[in-house]
């Protein structure tokens, strides 16, 4: 028997673990900012060289938008500052 | 048209229907004295819910409830999807009883009942979540190994899966992979066999003798020709694997002949081992692969030993819903937000396996606060309990002296912020009631 056929690279976007990372613009930073009254480090962080950043190809200082699925909201949203 | 009929216009406008629509709205009816009903305005080639946004602008409400006042009165409240779902379901079921203002009141009624059952600014909600899982896990069985249900793999399970997800260990002590698959290796039994054949590892060892000689200084390889058509692995696969050593080989009726290039004995032996160890066939690290038929009826893999970025290269499996129990494996591989889903399903899951009930939000609180920095972070010394800002908190939990000592040589200060350091000063902890000290009634009016 031959060996399982390579394919070419899955996206792992599509994982089902994975939800949905945006990039979010300045003037929507800035509302979120104000919103829960917070400077900008003390969001939660994510590595710029977190696979599904390199993905989307985010930059360091970017602010991305994180829909989650939710167990008990059904859906959340949620904000990671990309860091080194 | 007149003013009164620009206004109507303007005033749809706003509402955003097309001016067009608009235009031919306000021309056909007299609004002063308009009688239209939905049907008229369908008639003149309004879609629905223009006709439906027209009858409110112009005042003129159906008096029942239609399943879309149900859909817009609860989307417009500030419930949560998964609330909002389930009081529309609710809703739609005693639609002919409701008027608009019960829908109104009903809905009002359940945001604020929301808004009641959410947890309190202050609330000490970490340890809660400790107290939560850790009851329940003196209930767990410390039997480490378990039957998963699935033919003769083991995976921990019980109280040493807990400890070791959220000690963030980088290798479980049963790595495993749930493949799943797409199209005819789903539903064919033969092409998921062949499939899981294709994946598990196989070592020259394993399909052949491997022996020494210190008399002519070569290895002497033995094909196993039942083991290799067992297998389906030609003996070419298996002699290119050894050619590609770039070593002086011969070849003789069966059997391999490799000799070392500077004839030590030392050498020998790490040449003999180098060979039984080569990979023929399959992914380095997946031992074995069983394929089982899962709930939904379509067939798939299970294996023992992890290789997610391997695995998704393979023709047949579905990469998107295929899962490993290794929470760092899923952070390298799909990133620190999948790695926190893991983790709440992995624990979950091995909670649940034991019979024991625990809410997902506390779950979720953990796995939150293990992944809030970008990477996995245990819940211990060398993770989150190790960072936090009190000194006090810190002596506290572990190796009180070196924490004192570190801390007194860079002159830290301890804000007695947290719950620990203000019980070890013995003031009222910043939690609670304790959160706030003196609250004046109305303040902005007496300023």
């Amino acid at each position: 028997m031959k060996k399982g056929k390579v394919r070419g690279k899955v996206s792992i976007l599509e994982h089902e673990l994975v939800p949905l990372h945006e990039v979010m613009t300045e003037r929507e930073v800035e509302e979120l900012l104000n919103k829960y009254k917070i400077k900008k480090e003390q969001l939660p962080k994510i590595k710029s060289s977190d696979p599904v950043i390199r993905e989307i190809k985010a930059r360091e200082g970017d602010v991305v938008r994180i829909t989650r699925k939710s167990r008990t909201a059904g859906k959340t949203l949620f904000y990671r500052l990309v860091t080194k | 048209m007149d003013a009164g009929e620009r206004d109507i216009v303007r005033a749809l406008e706003k509402m955003g229907i097309e001016r067009e629509m608009a235009e031919l709205v306000a021309e056909d009816f007299n609004v002063s004295e308009l009688k239209a009903g939905r049907d008229e305005l369908l008639a003149l080639g309004i879609e629905e819910h223009y006709a439906d946004d027209i009858l409110k602008i112009l005042g003129i409400e159906e008096s029942e409830v239609k399943f879309s006042d149900i859909e817009l009165r609860v989307n417009m409240s500030s419930l949560p999807d998964k609330i909002k779902e389930e009081l529309k379901s609710k809703l739609r079921v005693v639609r002919r009883k409701l008027s608009r203002e019960k829908l109104d009141s009903i809905v009002d009624r359940a945001e604020r009942e929301y808004e009641k059952a959410r947890v309190e600014p202050r609330e000490a909600v970490g340890i809660v979540a400790a107290q939560s899982i850790g009851e329940p896990g003196t209930q767990m069985t410390l039997r480490t190994f378990h039957y998963a249900g699935v033919g003769a793999i083991y995976i921990t399970l019980g109280l040493p899966r807990i400890i070791e997800i959220v000690d963030a260990r980088k290798k479980p002590s049963t790595p495993a992979m749930k493949v799943r698959l797409t199209g005819e290796y789903a539903s064919n039994r033969h092409k998921a066999e062949m499939l899981a054949m294709g994946i598990e590892e196989t070592h020259i060892r394993d399909v052949a003798k491997v022996e020494s000689s210190t008399e002519d200084m070569c290895i002497r390889v033995y094909l196993n020709e039942r083991e290799l058509s067992r297998r389906g692995i030609e003996e070419g696969e298996v002699i290119d694997k050894i050619k590609s050593l770039d070593m002086p080989i011969q070849e003789e009726d069966g059997k391999l002949k490799i000799y070392t290039r500077n004839n030590s004995y030392h050498e020998l032996l790490r040449l003999e081992e180098r060979v039984a160890n080569m990979l023929v066939h399959g992914i380095e690290g997946i031992r074995r692969a069983i394929v089982r038929k899962s709930q939904d009826g379509e067939y798939m893999v299970y294996t023992e030993g992890s290789a997610l970025k391997k695995i998704s290269r393979i023709e047949g499996v579905d990469f998107s819903r295929t899962t490993t129990n290794n929470i760092a494996e899923i952070a390298d591989v799909l990133g620190i937000e999948a790695a926190r889903n893991a983790i709440i399903d992995e624990m979950l899951n091995t909670l649940e396996e034991q019979g024991l009930d625990v809410d997902a939000r506390h779950v979720t609180l953990i796995a939150d606060a293990m992944t809030v920095d970008g990477e996995v972070k245990q819940i211990g010394r060398h993770g989150l309990a190790g960072e936090k800002a009190s000194v006090l908190s810190r002596a506290a939990f572990e190796v009180t002296v070196d924490n004192l000592l570190e801390a007194a040589i860079h002159g830290e200060t301890d804000e007695l912020k947290g719950v620990t350091e203000n019980v070890i000063v013995g003031q009222p902890i910043r939690l609670g009631t304790g959160a706030v000290e003196l609250v004046a009634k109305n303040y902005s009016e007496l300023r």
